[in-house]
């Protein structure tokens, strides 16, 4: 029947005032997307929802899910996944890399810097109270020489596209970046699911990140260490990205530990086996560093292990992420990147910032108390969409609450204009109105191995926002996630 | 292999063998019920032995007044506050493996999350209410099956050698308790010894152990109470006869050190290799002199023992209490915050 195909929905479909990734104008396909437009049109809504059914069903038998919480059921939900594809082309994608590339380097050396001469505050480049007041400063590693001179191994970094379709950058994640499973698992789906889509496009594989990522970690391996062992500490099964821990170790198969597992004697790590104590060499921690060492840090945790950080700094055992790196996380340094950049590259920013304001600035924090109904406010540490403030969607209420906030701890928050975000074709239930396809707003986080030389994971993790005109698509906030395709040259 | 990861293995495999014996216990005795005339005594003084065999007593009258079939049945089956009902042992089980998955294959994982899956579903309730016959079938296949796919696609190494030990220790305790359940119901009054009655419930203890068919080609259908006992005690290739466990028991151990069979290296292995002992030299009459019950009674306390030997040398870890609510809350780069279910993982000493 012809009006029961995917091909009617996407005649309805409305690209409206945003910057769509597929469409120009209603029915003005993008090139790129193209064959996939041609290819779903000869697909009955049917046969689509089957496909959708067995990828839903194949992440759920796979306990491909994360936990809800505030549920005593102990109740597991999927990611939503999205079928519909979000394409990059071969050079949208070179640019993208080599705007990360960069990005990543200046924020390795700005690291190094502020953890040793700190020139960059010496030079008043960035204001050196905002280095160390800031949460994430760990001013006992002041000095401290750290593997191969690599801060950030693992970076994610999340990029957005403004209405005119440029890309921005809009945090970088540069402690414990979750996702990439996803990332891998959603391209085994797709593959399940539409096996003939992808031999009609050249589509980039992801299948080596977790090669790459041992790669990486051996290669950080205290010295003269030549066959190393590698481990994946994870916080355990309850955490919500557990699913992700186990997936990355029985990918690169090694050993995934909990801080339990792990024992410090004479400053050197062992894990407890069957047969005894047996030395551990380099650590992929999905533990953030004030959970890392109840003797260093937090006092009361659980999670970590007594004597790592020791065991660390003597150089006995190696850390992925290294200890630190959350003052690049800090939302206020964020402002502060392009100066890095310029600072000890020399060279302008290829991926801009979003318009950034700083409320302990005096002149930003007037502007962003004047126009608090027009702008995102973020506290600088938070993440998952917590402690934000978006004014045009607020209550008053909401909006007095972040006016003493701010004035509270000016320190504490920077504020951004809102940015209609680009938006991809999604599949809806019970679409009333509308028609089954209609348009999302979307996000991409690709992630970055900084080890022997930089790789980059072709594509990257696109977020979907499911709920309609939402624009925050973190999957705590209800939402999902499509596959992300990079067209070979 | 991580200590915590053996520990895991074994447990996991302890639940499942736990939850199929339920399964199989409660599928006999429904039928068995089905052959008698259902005056209330007879039917307390069937379904509480079972309860007690299972030491759920006091448990059990928490939630319950009276132990009649559907009572028992519902508490053994479904109930999540039982930590022994067969909901409370997959999800354990399930729990256990999510914390070994890169110890056991995919094949495994997927199968065992299936089952989970299933119980905790609406159908699960459907299936049991339509058929409770259909349902503990189910249970009963959904475990001979994860069985096979660990034999057919893990490797045969350390790690698997404790899903055999669990699995033997735990078959060893239930067809224990099984035989048990036999001394505690009271044959109604008139009824005698070796008379109909008898038979039909000694013929439901072999049903209990899936053991009918092997019993009646080996004593060709002769039921006698002291000939089932030797059954089920002494056999040794039927695969739930307590000999047979026991030499499965004491292989796995010995693979897991490698030492050889004829000494001991560990505790663990003394105890095993010293009951193996006494089971290949013992006659059944010796058993009956010092009271079934009693050789059963102490028995299952050996086993116990065996388990805090193995326990404690190769699975020592510290307790897991406190850990989990901080895991949950661990922030991870633009994820999100946790609390969630409280249960504990693992070890269950009993």
């Amino acid at each position: 029947m012809v009006e029961d195909t995917v091909d009617t929905f996407f005649e309805n479909y409305q690209p409206e005032s945003f910057f769509d990734e597929m469409f120009t104008a209603p029915g003005e396909v993008r090139s790129h997307y193209k064959d996939l437009l041609s290819r779903f049109q000869g697909m009955s809504h049917e046969e689509f929802c089957r496909k959708r059914a067995l990828a839903d069903t194949s992440f759920l038998t796979q306990g491909i899910t994360f936990t809800v919480y505030n549920d005593d059921q102990g109740t597991e939900r999927i990611f939503p996944f999205d079928l519909i594809p979000r394409i990059i082309p071969a050079d949208e994608w070179a640019h993208l890399e080599r705007g990360l590339e960069q990005r990543i380097r200046a924020l390795n050396l700005f690291l190094h810097d502020i953890y040793h001469e700190q020139r960059i505050l010496k030079e008043k480049v960035i204001p050196a109270e905002y280095v160390l007041s800031a949460a994430h400063f760990r001013k006992e590693f002041m000095g401290f020489n750290v593997p191969r001179d690599i801060y950030i191994h693992i970076c994610g970094t999340d990029l957005i596209r403004d209405k005119d379709g440029n890309y921005l950058v809009l945090e970088d994640n540069g402690r414990c970046p979750s996702g990439v499973s996803y990332v891998l698992e959603n391209r085994v789906a797709m593959k399940r699911v539409f096996p003939r889509l992808f031999a009609s496009h050249a589509v980039r594989p992801v299948d080596d990140y977790a090669q790459n990522l041992l790669n990486l970690l051996r290669y950080i391996a205290p010295d003269s260490r030549r066959d190393p062992t590698v481990v994946l500490l994870t916080p355990g099964i309850y955490n919500s990205a557990y699913y992700e821990h186990s997936y990355l170790a029985r990918s690169m198969g090694i050993e995934i530990v909990e801080g339990r597992d792990l024992v410090v004697q004479n400053d050197e790590v062992f894990m407890k086996t069957t047969k005894g104590l047996k030395p551990v060499d380099v650590i992929y921690r999905r533990i953030d560093d004030d959970f890392l060492d109840p003797q260093v840090f937090r006092p009361d945790s659980c999670l970590g292990v007594p004597g790592i950080v020791q065991a660390y700094r003597r150089g006995k055992v190696s850390l992925a992420n290294s200890i630190g790196t959350g003052v690049a996380d800090d939302k206020v340094m964020y402002y502060f990147v392009p100066r890095m950049i310029r600072f000890y590259l020399g060279e302008e920013p290829i991926l801009p910032n979003v318009q950034t304001y700083l409320s302990s600035e005096e002149k930003d924090r007037s502007y962003i108390l004047d126009h608090l109904d027009q702008l995102v406010v973020k506290a600088a540490n938070e993440s998952g969409g917590y402690g934000m403030l978006i004014g045009t969607q607020a209550s008053q209420a909401e909006i007095e609450k972040f006016r003493e906030l701010i004035q509270a701890n000016p320190r504490n928050y920077i504020a951004q204009p809102v940015i209609s975000l680009s938006r991809s074709p999604s599949y809806v239930d019970n679409a009333a109105e509308g028609g089954n396809l209609q348009g999302r707003h979307i996000d991409l986080r690709p992630y970055i191995l900084y080890g022997e030389k930089i790789t980059i994971l072709p594509g990257g993790l696109t977020r979907v926002a499911m709920k309609k005109g939402s624009l925050v698509v973190n999957s705590s906030q209800g939402g999902g996630s499509k596959d992300t395709w990079v067209l070979e040259e | 292999m991580l200590s915590r990861a053996a520990d895991c293995l074994y447990w996991m495999s302890r639940y499942i063998e736990r939850a199929e014996n339920n399964a199989r216990i409660l599928e006999v005795n429904q039928q068995l019920m089905l052959d008698f005339e259902q005056s209330e005594a007879t039917v307390r003084q069937h379904w509480a032995p079972i309860i007690n065999s299972l030491e759920e007593h006091e448990l059990f009258h928490k939630f319950y007044a009276e132990a009649d079939g559907e009572s028992v049945v519902e508490f053994v089956t479904f109930e999540q506050k039982n930590p022994n009902s067969i909901f409370s042992c997959l999800s354990r089980a399930r729990e256990n493996a999510r914390s070994v998955r890169e110890q056991i294959s995919s094949e495994m994982w997927e199968h065992l999350n299936e089952l989970y899956l299933f119980i905790r579903s609406k159908g699960a309730r459907e299936l049991f209410h339509a058929s409770s016959y259909q349902f503990f079938k189910h249970i009963l296949q959904g475990s001979f099956q994860f069985i096979g796919i660990t034999d057919a696609t893990m490797t045969h190494g350390e790690g698997w050698q404790f899903i055999q030990l669990g699995k033997f220790l735990e078959r060893a305790d239930r067809t224990s308790r099984i035989l048990d359940v036999k001394y505690h119901i009271l044959l109604p009054s008139g009824e005698r010894v070796g008379g109909n009655v008898d038979t039909v419930q000694w013929m439901a203890v072999l049903r209990s152990c899936s053991a009918l068919e092997a019993y009646t080609k080996l004593y060709v259908g002769q039921i006698a109470p002291w000939k089932v006992a030797e059954f089920l005690i002494m056999n040794d290739s039927f695969p739930r006869a307590l000999r047979h466990c026991i030499h499965r028991l004491d292989f796995a151990l010995h693979s897991i050190s490698g030492v050889s069979e004829d000494r001991f290296s560990n505790e663990a292995e003394r105890l095993g290799g010293k009951l193996r002992g006494e089971l290949d030299y013992t006659r059944i009459g010796e058993v009956f002199q010092a009271g079934l019950h009693q050789y059963l009674d102490r028995f299952q306390k050996r086993l116990s023992e065996i388990n805090d030997a193995t326990q404690e040398i190769y699975c020592e870890i510290p307790p897991p209490e406190q850990r989990q609510s901080q895991s949950q809350s661990q922030s991870q780069g633009g994820g999100s915050q946790a609390q969630g279910q409280s249960q504990s993982v693992g070890s269950a000493k009993r």
